[in-house]
């Protein structure tokens, strides 16, 4: 080693330390919403460094496909986050992770295609982080896929299931190790054609019985996988740099994925392999009482004037809202009502979205200022004092059976508490069931009144009928 | 056969995740969405190991193979940055006075 070479080693380690503080610095500072711009920026800076410094490296012999492979992924992640529509956002991040963990695994299979050409033996903890790479990489990238199909509704969201599903599952796991394990000993580069097929069959296997209602947890967990299938890849290209990066966003993942099971009181497991929202639990619900229960039906005039009196509101936005990309209309809305004097507050179930605080995004982007949306905790307590609770595509997370009926398969998870108000409305298409294909209680109690349309007209009816009032 | 350089990465592979667990469990539920997309972005690291398979010595395969990697990182990060970025700004305590 010359001495030129071994300083730009040295320079490039000491740049990827610079990196790893920045990364963490930037993670810091995303947590506060003041400071969360400048946070992301911070991260942006230090992956900037880190791959300015990377293309120094002396392994490096030919840039014309390096500088290709940058300019187009750099046009088309641009061009696709600035298209991208908040309400899509879910998707968006899941097919995300899906391209990290497919990176991943590339850069896997290219290190063992390297090492196996080499008479040497690949130490055995090498060969093992690249396996991983590729299991890890590969079940990302065909599970955010198959989230992405879900998300978009070009696949079924509801849990697709076939007879033996389960052992079809652990037969392909199987296959997998049992490949891994010979690809491996005999450093065979043609048996990771199988392997990677293998791995996205898993993928698949794995995120297609899970349920729409879900996909917030799936997403949280394929985005701690797209981060470990990057450690894994550091650990077998001895890269430091990405063993941290990898982990922190493999633990943030985590995180969120825990955040997610807690706000359905469910456990991972249960996520993962219980389908729920599946036929033969969503039968249960309306029919059990013996004919169709009665409800009423408000008119916007009844609706208008009932908000426009009340002294607090609660608004509930949830997937109906987004769907029908009403945020601006709601926000409008609760502008009319609080020029009239009327509070109004916005009360947000963790998984009132379709990932871990999408409504939140969907509301700021309506500049809803962030003091005014409360969490399930904050809000609990006040709707005995709330006059008029107003539901907007909402439905299982307002639905009283998670409290009080101990047969209801939502038994237990934590609901915003919307029939304590005095009044409520629920703004809803029809009658149908929600997500998770359960009747709800709260449209049948005394105090509740519906009112059907999609969540964007309905409000625009509002607003009208507010404005003729004043 | 195993070193005392893995079990120094073994080391690092832990107490980041012990860092990145700590940093991320004070998030409020209000940044969750760009925390994710964040990370998504920060996970996209894996682009170092992109440009060295795609830019060492190798055959044809491994080019290709290198350069599809550079490729989908190179999207993860730059998207997950720009869009993080996007949905920031609209995080605001008051409202705008007017909007166009």
């Amino acid at each position: 080693m010359n001495t030129s070479s071994f300083d730009i080693a040295f320079a490039i380690k000491v740049a990827y330390l610079v990196s790893a503080v920045l990364f963490i610095i930037g993670l810091k500072l995303l947590g506060s919403a003041a400071t969360a711009r400048n946070g992301n920026r911070v991260s942006a800076a230090g992956m900037l460094l880190a791959i300015v410094v990377t293309l120094l490296d002396r392994q490096i012999v030919t840039f014309p496909v390096i500088i290709a492979g940058l300019v187009v992924g750099t046009a088309l992640g641009a061009v696709m986050a600035r298209m991208v529509k908040m309400t899509a956002m879910p998707q968006f991040v899941a097919a995300f992770n899906g391209f990290g963990g497919a990176a991943s695994a590339l850069v896997a299979i290219d290190e063992f295609m390297k090492l196996a050409e080499s008479p040497a033996d690949i130490p055995i903890d090498i060969e093992i982080s690249i396996v991983l790479g590729v299991i890890i990489g590969w079940i990302t990238l065909s599970g955010s896929l198959i989230a992405f199909g879900k998300l978009q509704e070009v696949i079924s969201t509801k849990p697709v299931q076939f007879p033996f599903q389960k052992v079809v599952s652990g037969v392909v796991a199987i296959a997998i190790l049992a490949m891994a394990v010979v690809a491996l000993i005999m450093d065979n580069v043609p048996l990771f054609i199988g392997l990677s097929i293998a791995c996205l069959l898993l993928g698949v296997l794995l995120v297609i019985p899970i349920g729409g209602a879900d996909m917030p947890v799936v997403i949280s967990l394929l985005n701690s996988y797209s981060g470990l299938a990057a450690a894994a890849a550091g650990f077998a290209l001895n890269n430091v740099l990405l063993i941290v990066a990898g982990s922190l966003v493999g633990a943030s993942g985590i995180i969120l994925t825990q955040v997610m099971t807690k706000a359905m009181n469910r456990s991972l497991l249960n996520v993962l392999f219980g389908a729920f929202g599946a036929a033969a639990t969503g039968g249960k619900g309306a029919q059990a009482a013996g004919g169709p229960k009665a409800y009423r039906e408000a008119t916007p005039e009844d609706a208008a004037i009932a908000l426009a009196y009340a002294q607090r509101a609660v608004f509930v936005p949830g997937y109906g809202l987004a769907v029908a990309r009403a945020q601006h209309q709601i926000k409008e809305l609760a502008t009319m009502m609080e020029n009239r004097g009327v509070d109004v507050k916005y009360a947000i179930h963790p998984v009132a979205g379709r990932m871990p605080g999408h409504m939140n995004v969907l509301l700021a982007e309506a500049d809803v200022p962030y003091d005014k949306l409360y969490d399930l905790d904050q809000i609990n307590d006040k709707f005995e004092d709330t006059d008029i609770v107003l539901v907007v595509g909402a439905n299982d997370v307002v639905n009283p059976a998670a409290r009080d009926n101990p047969g209801s398969p939502i038994y237990g998870m934590p609901v915003l508490n919307v029939d304590k108000a005095k009044q409520v409305i629920v703004m809803k298409r029809s009658m149908n069931p929600g997500f998770a294909g359960l009747d709800n209680d709260l449209f049948y109690k005394p105090n509740s009144v519906m009112l059907f349309g999609d969540a964007q007209a309905s409000l625009v009816k509002l607003i009208t009928e507010m404005k003729a009032l004043s | 056969m195993i070193d005392s350089g893995l079990l120094d990465q073994i080391y690092i592979f832990v107490l980041a995740i012990f860092v990145g667990y700590v940093l991320i469990t004070k998030v409020p539920p209000t940044l969750h969405t760009p925390l994710m997309s964040g990370a998504n972005a920060v996970s996209g690291i894996v682009i170092l190991g992109a440009l060295i398979v795609a830019g060492r010595e190798g055959g044809v395969t491994a080019t290709v193979l290198g350069f599809l990697a550079v490729v989908l990182a190179m999207i993860n990060v730059v998207g997950g940055f720009v869009v993080t970025d996007r949905m920031l700004q609209m995080f605001r305590k008051e409202p705008r006075n007017k909007r166009s």
